[in-house]
């Protein structure tokens, strides 16, 4: 199936293409955020009773009370509020969002304002109907642009979030100002480092040796059969670091 | 000629040094929490140059690795350039001048028809549990009923166990979670908000009926003097705004339902914000006065008037009154056109 996009219309007329989180991605952030929250809420209602222990051991019972009721409601206010006011202070993002790598964006691409992010949270009360997010989850898996009612209603989606897309265009220029290695060169090797720590030793090493072989005119493939994984990654990273390195 | 490649990789090797700049400049443009006139132009310099990048990579190197790279980079400075602002002094200000007044006005004649279906709902609940006494358990507990019947009202006898405070807290977010309930409900067409207010018309009918039946309707109504007016006057407010919603995908005004229904929604949300302040009112209200057994009617209802005057005041636009806008043309008369260029009035092309 192929992946949904969100075209946005660019302001210089160039379209920009944003992949759409799908329900996975979504429900992964949400159990996050969850746990998140509900450890939040458990940590300040045992704040609440330690204080209250400590106050009543030194014999003031009543002030103990107050403070455990302060933290009740604290630790209830906590646990509804997280998602608005996290989202609206994170700018469509929140711990659960960032760790599934996915954030919130308007219809046009941008940052959603405080309205649309309150409104969105606004129909959690209809999502989660009748339990556990299930209107929420089949509107997700039914509509085109993978949106919940409250998105729907806000003019929200959740858009996958590159991480640190920024950065990784200024890496990419500095290794191509710094190599002679061609683009797709480049690609295959940050595809390789990157998926190292999951390749088996045998593959990884037989993957290295045959993309040196193919890009690195310094590589004797003979000899490379005699080197270890670790000495065949270094020469990779030597390779995008560049001669000047 | 040159092959593609040859052209991709001199056209990369043109561009790459400028693109960390770019991408620092990006960087901080996404970080930044506010902008001040050149850094907010230096920004969207920044962001037409990676965009004329971005179309050249797409064209010379399709589907790669650069191209994807250069599209995530203009789609943080796309969301960074487009974020909506923050909310100031001057934006509370006419959010709460112009934007809630403007909302409720705009679901005035709903409001009054949800008010109808309340009362009408009120007097069914009155006439079933008059007539059938027996359906009280429908509406309220077996201990509501027992301390009724004992000469007790309910109200009083939750209200003195738990501390004001936290019964206005409790008391507040009841009426929120119902009054946004009967907000968003009206997204099924606007009947889920009929429901809620029919609903709780029938029990606070009902409710009176029994009270009245044991001779404690006058403490019943002694009690819902204060916060009671307020109260109900928000839930048909945001029952009428339910109902508002569910028009727009009914009737839709745009091409679609979806987006009429979102511009409603993005009109009557500011209405919800006035609502739960008005609430947050109403549960200091109901939780710190009402409760007072030395408290007269007379204060009761002066109270509880005084709040709802207010609040129509607030939602009319009368409480802060908007001020005159000044524009040029009030000062300098327009120039007729004519004057200017006499052909172009004409349809003449020069």
């Amino acid at each position: 199936m192929a992946e949904e996009e969100l075209i946005v219309k660019g302001l210089t007329g160039v379209d920009i293409s944003l992949r759409i989180a799908g329900p996975g991605t979504r429900s992964y952030a949400f159990v996050t955020d969850w746990l998140l929250r509900t450890l939040l809420a458990l940590g300040l209602l045992l704040t609440g009773a330690v204080l209250r222990l400590i106050l009543a051991l030194g014999g003031h019972r009543a002030p103990g009370n107050t403070v455990m009721i302060a933290a009740g409601i604290l630790a209830i206010a906590t646990y509804i509020l997280y998602h608005p006011v996290v989202e609206v202070a994170m700018r469509g993002r929140t711990p659960g969002l960032r760790k599934a790598g996915a954030r919130i964006v308007t219809l046009e691409g941008a940052t959603p304002g405080t309205g649309a992010l309150l409104i969105r949270n606004l129909f959690r009360l209809i999502d989660s109907l009748p339990v556990c997010y299930m209107v929420g989850l089949a509107c997700c898996m039914l509509t085109k642009q993978r949106v919940r009612f409250g998105d729907m209603v806000a003019g929200t989606v959740l858009v996958v979030d590159e991480p640190d897309p920024v950065r990784s265009l200024g890496r990419l220029s500095a290794q191509m100002q710094r190599t002679a290695l061609s683009l797709e060169a480049l690609r295959l090797i940050h595809d390789l480092l990157d998926r190292w720590p999951s390749l088996e030793d045998a593959r990884r090493t037989q993957l290295a040796r045959a993309l040196l072989a193919k890009i690195d005119p310094g590589f004797d493939p003979r000899r490379g059969e005699t080197e270890s994984g670790p000495a065949l990654r270094a020469r990779l990273e030597t390779l995008l670091a560049g001669p000047g390195r | 000629m040159p092959a593609p490649d040859a052209n991709a990789a001199t056209w990369i090797r043109a561009r790459a040094p400028q693109w960390q700049a770019l991408a620092t400049e990006a960087t901080t443009a996404a970080q930044r929490p506010r902008a001040t006139v050149d850094e907010a132009l230096s920004t969207l310099r920044t962001y037409r140059v990676m965009a004329q990048h971005l179309a050249s990579a797409r064209e010379l190197l399709p589907g790669s690795f650069l191209a994807a790279a250069l599209e995530n980079a203009c789609a943080t400075l796309h969301a960074a350039i487009n974020r909506a602002p923050r909310l100031t002094g001057v934006r509370w200000l006419t959010l709460f001048r112009d934007d809630i007044p403007a909302a409720a006005a705009s679901v005035r004649v709903l409001a009054l028809w949800i008010a109808a279906l309340l009362l009408a709902s009120t007097f069914a609940g009155w006439w079933l549990i008059s007539t059938y006494p027996e359906l009280i358990s429908l509406i309220a507990s077996p201990r509501m009923i027992d301390g009724v019947e004992r000469g007790h009202l309910w109200t009083y006898q939750v209200l003195d166990i738990a501390p004001p405070a936290m019964l206005s807290a409790q008391i507040f977010s009841n009426n929120v979670v119902v009054t946004l309930g009967a907000f968003c409900t009206g997204l099924l067409f606007g009947l889920g908000a009929f429901y809620m207010i029919a609903l709780n018309g029938l029990m606070l009918g009902g409710l009176l009926a029994f009270t009245h039946q044991h001779g404690l309707a006058l403490g019943l109504v002694k009690f819902t003097l204060a916060h009671g007016p307020v109260e109900l006057s928000v839930m048909c407010l945001a029952a009428a705004a339910g109902t508002a919603l569910g028009e727009a995908v009914i009737r839709p005004v745009l091409p679609s339902r979806v987006e009429s229904l979102r511009r409603r929604a993005a009109e009557l949300g500011p209405l919800l914000l006035g609502c739960a302040l008005l609430l947050l009112g109403s549960g200091l209200i109901e939780g710190f006065l009402s409760p007072r057994v030395m408290v007269s009617i007379p204060v009761r209802l002066g109270v509880g008037l005084g709040y709802w005057t207010l609040m129509l005041l607030w939602l009319s636009g009368r409480l802060m009154p908007r001020a005159p806008r000044v524009t040029p043309a009030a000062h300098t008369p327009r120039p007729d056109p004519r004057a200017i260029d006499p052909g172009r009035r004409e349809g003449r092309t020069p």
